[in-house]
């Protein structure tokens, strides 16, 4: 992206003023470099966004912005439904809920040295991943239907985690409004045996150490300390987000149509906040996000069993659990005024600051753990969420490294056999189905995360907290 | 001249698929192979067992996205993946067959699900010399 294009507002704030149809201005997190490798999809989709009906303060996008479904992945944005506010399915994109959730182990580094492989063997045996992995459980129709209202707090009924976890989950693991009646047989039957299994691409169950800390008092709130192991978990909500999204889609096309809402890209459909699409399209993706949450407590479940198994000193705790595809009800103030907005979060994480309302007692100072998933040779970071992010970007920052390169690309470049060896030799585990695979998601295919994580603090959407890199990856 | 392939082409995070073919049928089919081979090597696949498909939307392009969608719900329930497809669109009705296998890791090696068909870079059209091409982004 031409920078020229941009007004620098700070060295990490563009800004876009509004022109033709745009309702609101474009503002871009992001370091000079990132601008410049940006690409010219994120600047169209981001100024398309501000054009949409009731759309407040501005159109967001996060320093790890690629170019996305209407919206761009790094996308955020607050939509007022009494001034004719939208909801749009691909702002939320058809992985619902995806996110992140990290757990401490109560282990060190020396702890698990001697069992890596064993570990890594166990891990890669339990945890369903891949295409053609199905879960342990599977649901009746009315099954379903609980586990969509009941989300983490379902699972954890059926024996599947502790009431302990359930604090350390965005909404206490059980999203309200959830409306099984708006999600079609075809989503429901499609996720019939998916619950506890990973999923792929670049989902992944991983075993991290502690690298680096930066913010002691903060590290110490969220129980972190240098050469701590962490489980960390990236997925989604399975085939029913995917099967929500899709059968959104097109009904959005049309609503839009017929509401007179016009779209600048098929991709960006959506429908009026307060007409029946929009409220149909909201009870479904709610119960996506319980889908997706309930899902990362069944593998929280597999991997404690493991960890019972091979280090029964080991005490696996949540720390958090945050999705970064979500639309969500939330107040903000913007112009001095509380205002309840509809915030998408596309390839964007909740990060809520000190005092939040939301947050468990224990994180009032700190601020709202943000986990930032890398690559499988990369790190990851842990954050937390600023008051100044509350007052910028409706408490939103960066959700990873986000592509450099397209998968194709990647194939051409790497054998997958290369990379597992040269992970190996830098003492990283991989475990997965595909070679191919394992080469599409190579570390050099993906932005550098230290550098998305950067702008994101300097531009004071989140702090740095913690620096994590693999010990093990068991790849989705 | 009338051509008869499929490919995949760039997208920064997922990846494009792309049908060409005489009819537009045959170009809806060979998406569908392009679409397996995002999954997996389309040559691994073997025809051993039929299924059919039907859908409908209100144009090509809206159709071409739903009969993605439907051969991936037949995928993901049907634990299968396919190799071969036979289309026939009337009145934007589309029916067709569709010849695969179970899904075996060790097989196929799946490198990846698509978790969607979408209308990112979604195009219906027929050429000069008559030949249909169809494509889009699928999510991966």
């Amino acid at each position: 992206m031409y920078a020229e294009k941009l007004k620098r507002r700070s060295e990490c704030e563009w800004y876009i003023e509004p022109f033709g149809e745009m309702r609101v201005p474009v503002i871009i997190y992001a370091d000079e470099q990132l601008i410049k490798d940006m690409d010219d999809k994120v600047y169209e989709q981001a100024v398309n966004v501000a054009k949409l009906p009731g759309i407040v303060k501005a159109s967001f996008a996060m320093p790890d912005a690629h170019w996305g479904y209407g919206f761009p992945i790094g996308g955020v944005a607050g939509f007022d439904a009494e001034k004719g506010g939208v909801v749009s399915a691909g702002g939320v994109g058809f992985d619902i809920a995806c996110g992140v959730r990290a757990l401490g182990t109560g282990l060190r580094v020396s702890d698990i040295e001697p069992l890596k492989a064993q570990l890594a063997d166990m891990l890669s045996r339990r945890i369903p991943a891949g295409l053609g992995s199905r879960g342990k459980l599977v649901l009746s129709k009315e099954q379903m239907d609980e586990m969509l209202m009941g989300g983490a707090q379902w699972a954890v009924e059926r024996g599947y985690g502790t009431k302990d976890d359930l604090r350390r989950i965005e909404e206490n693991g059980r999203m309200a409004g959830a409306k099984p009646r708006y999600v079609s047989d075809h989503a429901k039957e499609r996720q019939k045996d998916e619950v506890g299994t990973l999923g792929s691409g670049n989902h992944y169950l991983e075993i991290q150490k502690v690298t680096d800390i930066y913010d002691d008092a903060i590290a110490g709130a969220f129980g972190l300390a240098k050469d701590d192991i962490i489980l960390s978990i990236h997925c989604g909500s399975r085939g029913l987000g995917h099967q929500i999204g899709t059968d959104y889609l097109p009904k959005m096309v049309k609503a839009a149509r017929s509401q007179g809402i016009e779209l600048p890209e098929k991709e960006l459909a959506c429908a009026l906040i307060n007409s029946d699409i929009g409220q149909q399209y909201l009870g479904a993706m709610n119960c996506g996000i319980n889908c997706a949450i309930a899902n990362r407590q069944v593998l929280t479940h597999l991997a404690r069993g493991v960890f019972d198994e091979a280090l029964p000193k080991s005490n696996l705790t949540l720390l958090y659990d945050v999705s970064h595809n979500t639309c969500k009800l939330e107040e903000h103030v913007v112009e001095g005024k509380p205002r309840k907005l509809y915030v998408h979060r596309k390839g964007a994480t909740r990060a809520f600051g000190p005092g939040h309302a939301s947050l468990p007692g224990e994180f009032g100072k700190a601020g709202q753990p943000v986990l930032i998933g890398g690559t499988m040779g990369t790190a990851s970071y842990i954050l937390a969420g600023t008051e100044e992010g509350m007052s910028t970007s409706f408490g939103s920052c960066c959700h990873g490294a986000g592509r450099a390169m397209s998968r194709k690309q990647a194939t051409k470049r790497w054998h997958g056999k290369d990379v597992v060896r040269a992970l190996a030799e830098k003492n990283i585990i991989i475990r997965s189905a595909s070679y191919r695979g394992v080469a599409e998601e190579a570390p050099q295919a993906y932005k550098d995360v230290s550098v998305v994580v950067e702008a994101t603090e300097k531009a004071h959407l989140a702090r740095k907290v913690a620096r994590l890199e693999p010990v093990i990856c068991v790849k989705g | 001249m009338s051509k008869r392939y499929w490919e995949h082409y760039s997208h920064p995070a997922d990846m494009g698929i792309r049908g060409v073919g005489p009819t537009k049928e045959e170009a809806f089919s060979q998406a569908a192979m392009a679409m397996t081979a995002v999954v997996t090597d389309l040559q691994t696949v073997e025809p051993k067992e039929q299924i059919e498909i039907r859908c409908e939307e209100q144009d090509d392009e809206l159709l071409f996205v739903k009969w993605l969608s439907a051969i991936l719900y037949e995928m993901a329930t049907r634990h299968m993946l396919f190799s071969k497809f036979e289309v026939k669109i009337e009145d934007n009705q589309l029916y067709a067959k569709a010849w695969g296998e179970s899904i075996d890791v060790k097989k196929h090696s799946p490198a990846v699900e698509v978790k969607a068909a979408t209308y990112t870079d979604l195009n219906v059209e027929q050429d000069k010399d008559g030949n249909w091409q169809v494509q889009c982004i699928v999510d991966v």
